[in-house]
């Protein structure tokens, strides 16, 4: 459901003219196509909005707090927060929760994946790569659904947003940070927001987000890019556009309590000895900012650009990659195998399929004339003891039982046809054998192997 | 903000340190009733005055450790306790420092004089600790620091002939800053503090609390002190080293309510109710330092300065110097190190930590 700009500007002109008198005239220019976007709204309602948050960053800085005052559910009713001692050896997880948000006749379907044990341990080199593969399991898992064959129910468990909660305690971007920021910066939109910001001051809060907005600029780190808003728009939404990009990273309190300050109206907030923080204040912090942001104006765009930056970007590299030689263990490794019937390999395209599958045909064949002896498909060669079975010329094994009687087993023993089958390990342990003694290997001048050259150079010097 | 207090705060602080000294007396006078088996008044209750003057004019020194990740506050709040700019900070004001890739250890010394009484005060700061990625065995170099302190002053010990007063530059007090996370310690707080709650008297201190709720500050402070104890950590005051069952019940009081002390440090002053307080100004309030209601720095600076301060620096002496030298000892065969078997001269301090006796 993309949203149309042709239509929407000319359903406008449309229907200015319809404020007419005339009628008649207006129902012959009329053709209708302005109920569009409505048709579009309806449909989408009715199929629902999914969304995918991940909360990422060092554990106590108000990360469920905050999810929770976001969308006003206690999504971690059940959860269980290790001690110390057993976090020493706890590695990374990634655990999803969903929830499903109903406003307005709207329903959202919100998944969140949170990252418990990042930056906990004593060692929390490469603690991030867990979080890398599973953005990017999703990625594969979209691609192989869009090249499938049943594309009607694509589930979007993609990555749309990755809140990256940084500490108000520390001096600007962590080691840590950088690193986490420069391995998903250019698969997933992040938005940095500063944690527990009630921990500071507003002059520090400033500095703070100026040298994170600095950093973030010399390690030449992506963030999501709020779009410009478009010239229409009134003054108003402009001045709080521009406020709100000024604001990043956002640094926010989130609360799921409600506080009476001292008589006046409930707000939710967080209740000190010295004052109370309201957390939809704008002059407190920056969850209304945060909120107005995610949830209100940019929640479809965060998945456009999902869908046509990074995902696309993803697609590439996979295919371009693909393309290259080496791609059949690539394929593979991905458990993607052309055997499954089920499944249509990468790339999709018919036309590119057919030639991938040419590129490979030649490629074997050129591997085989390139090492004949290497041919697995040679039935000869496999079964040297069948072939001639008066020469003792099959290959040196060591195969426990064998070494007594070699001679007699070699018909029957698997592993003597397996090594007689590959050849450059039957020559290499010829070589390494030889030099071991007359019991463990063939008798040098019986092997009459002809691939064996470096066998008989080796004999006859013996 | 000027060395030294006005002198309105001076005698309350000398009166806690010391009983009220008796007015000396001109010539020894006879008390008027007494039971005991004195046949007169001997006066040897005035070795009290006799030692204050003494510790006046030789002054004494205090080193003091602050540990902990950056930005938990550490500078500001040796400067808050010690109400001086001591901190590195105050050397070089450079906020935009570079965290440094390992572990740096910078001891700066000041003189501060309060009512007659000259403390020489060293702040050992660590910056660099657990603030990379990887800070496996980052208390290594803290370890090594303390050790080598022993070291030198066993050095100074041993000598022949003797300094009339050895300088002292034994770590006595260590601050360990735990990060708010209102969940629970850190594995590196865990490791850094089983390590070295053998060899230096470690004060937990939680940095920042300005982040947490009454609710969840007490909270917080009952899974640390559980966590402490169920990994056996101990940190001053130790329960094995209460003397008597005064000492006990104090540090009993002291251990399982106030401690971990939840601190807050500023060095800005600011006006509340007509008074100027140390604190911080938020849209929301006004967090004053040495208010109890709102933080226990107050508690921490009467624990650490006004009350336990020679039991700190005793503590040290008695008992982690002597278990250093007792280890060092044993491990040249009894004989003080740099004299080996036949005058052979003994390698130096092992580049590792000395495994500390249980």
């Amino acid at each position: 459901m993309w949203t149309m700009e042709g239509p929407v500007k000319d359903a406008e002109k449309i229907s200015q003219k319809r404020k007419s008198p005339l009628k008649d005239e207006e129902d012959k220019e009329y053709v209708g196509f302005a109920a569009l976007p409505n048709q579009l709204h309806r449909k989408s309602v009715k199929k629902g909005f999914d969304f995918t948050l991940m909360v990422a960053g060092e554990s106590g800085l108000g990360k469920s707090t905050l999810v929770n005052s976001l969308f006003l559910t206690n999504l971690y009713a059940d959860r269980q927060l290790p001690e110390a001692s057993a976090r020493l050896t706890q590695t990374l997880t990634i655990e999803r929760r969903g929830v499903e948000i109903e406003e307005g006749g709207i329903k959202v379907k919100l998944t969140l994946v949170d990252t418990p044990g990042f930056g906990d341990s004593v060692d929390c080199s490469d603690c991030w790569l867990p979080v890398v593969r599973f953005i990017e399991e999703q990625f594969e898992q979209y691609l192989r659904d869009e090249s499938g064959l049943n594309r009607k129910n694509i589930q979007d468990s993609r990555v749309h947003c990755c809140l990256y909660f940084i500490s108000p305690f520390g001096r600007g971007l962590r080691p840590l940070d950088v690193a986490f920021l420069r391995a998903v910066h250019e698969k997933v939109n992040i938005i940095p927001v500063i944690g527990k910001a009630d921990a500071l001051m507003p002059k520090e809060t400033q500095a703070l987000k100026q040298k994170i907005r600095d950093q973030l600029k010399e390690e030449e780190i992506n963030i999501y890019q709020f779009p410009d808003c478009d010239s229409d728009e009134d003054e108003d939404f402009k001045r709080q556009d521009a406020e709100m990009k000024e604001s990043i990273p956002f640094a926010v309190v989130g609360s799921c309590e409600v506080v009476r300050d001292g008589g006046t109206r409930p707000v939710r907030g967080r209740h000190y000895s010295w004052g109370t923080v309201e957390v939809e204040n704008p002059h407190h912090c920056d969850f209304l900012n945060l909120r107005r942001m995610l949830v209100q104006t940019h929640l479809q765009d965060l998945k456009e650009v999902t869908h046509d930056l990074l995902y696309e970007g993803y697609r590439a590299r996979c295919l371009q990659s693909l393309a290259r030689p080496g791609a059949r263990d690539r394929a593979s490794r991905s458990k993607l195998s052309r055997q499954s019937a089920t499944e249509i390999p990468l790339p999709m395209l018919p036309l590119a399929d057919t030639e991938k599958l040419i590129r490979e045909k030649d490629e074997e064949v050129s591997k085989r004339l390139a090492s004949p002896h290497q041919g697995p498909q040679s039935p000869l060669k496999s079964l040297p003891g069948l072939a001639r079975p008066h020469r003792r010329n099959h290959a040196p094994h060591s195969c426990a039982a064998c070494k007594r009687c070699w001679r007699r087993c070699r018909r029957k023993c698997s592993r003597a046809r397996l090594r007689a089958s590959s050849r450059t390990r039957s020559e290499a342990l010829a070589g390494a054998l030889l030099h071991l003694g007359p019991a463990y290997g063939p008798s040098p001048v019986q092997s009459r192997n002809p691939r064996l050259p470096s066998a008989e150079s080796r004999s006859s010097s013996r | 903000m000027s060395k030294g207090l006005p002198e309105t705060r001076t005698d309350a602080a000398m009166s806690e340190l010391v009983p009220e000294p008796r007015p000396k007396p001109a010539v020894p006078m006879k008390p008027v009733s007494i039971n005991s088996n004195l046949l007169g008044y001997i006066g040897i209750d005035t070795i009290i005055e006799q030692m204050r003057k003494k510790t006046m004019k030789t002054g004494f020194d205090f080193n003091i450790m602050v540990v902990g990740q950056s930005g938990l506050g550490k500078s500001t709040l040796v400067n808050t306790l010690f109400k001086s700019q001591v901190s590195r900070k105050a050397s070089s004001w450079n906020r935009e420092e570079k965290i440094p890739k390992t572990v740096e250890i910078k001891a700066i010394g000041h003189v501060i004089e309060e009512g007659g009484v000259k403390m020489k005060l060293t702040v050992i700061d660590t910056p660099g600790f657990g603030d990379q990625i990887n800070n496996e065995n980052c208390w290594e170099p803290i370890e090594k620091y303390i050790n080598e302190q022993y070291e030198k002053f066993l050095k100074e010990e041993v000598n022949i002939a003797r300094k009339k007063r050895i300088p002292d530059t034994r770590v006595h007090c260590c601050l360990y800053f735990i990060s708010p996370t209102g969940h629970s310690l850190r594995p590196l707080d865990l490791e850094f503090m089983k390590h070295l709650s053998k060899v230096v008297n470690i004060v937990p201190v939680i940095a920042k609390a300005d982040t947490m709720t009454l609710e969840e500050k007490s909270e917080f402070k009952q899974r640390v002190r559980k966590e402490l104890e169920v990994n056996g950590i101990e940190f001053y005051p130790q329960k094995e080293f209460d003397e008597d069952l005064e000492d006990k019940t104090e540090n009993d009081k002291i251990r399982q309510e106030s401690m971990p002390f939840a601190v807050v440090g500023s060095d800005k002053e600011y006006q509340v109710n007509g008074k100027r307080v140390l604190g911080r100004k938020t849209p929301w309030g006004i967090i004053e330092v040495e208010n109890l209601n709102h933080c226990e720095f107050a508690l921490l600076r009467d624990f650490v300065i006004r009350t336990h301060l020679q039991d700190l620096k005793e503590v040290t002496h008695n008992i982690h110097y002597e278990t250093y030298r007792a280890k060092r000892l044993n491990d040249n065969g009894g004989l003080p190190p740099g004299e080996g078997l036949l005058g052979t001269v003994l390698p130096p301090v092992p580049a590792t930590p000395c495994p500390t006796a249980e």
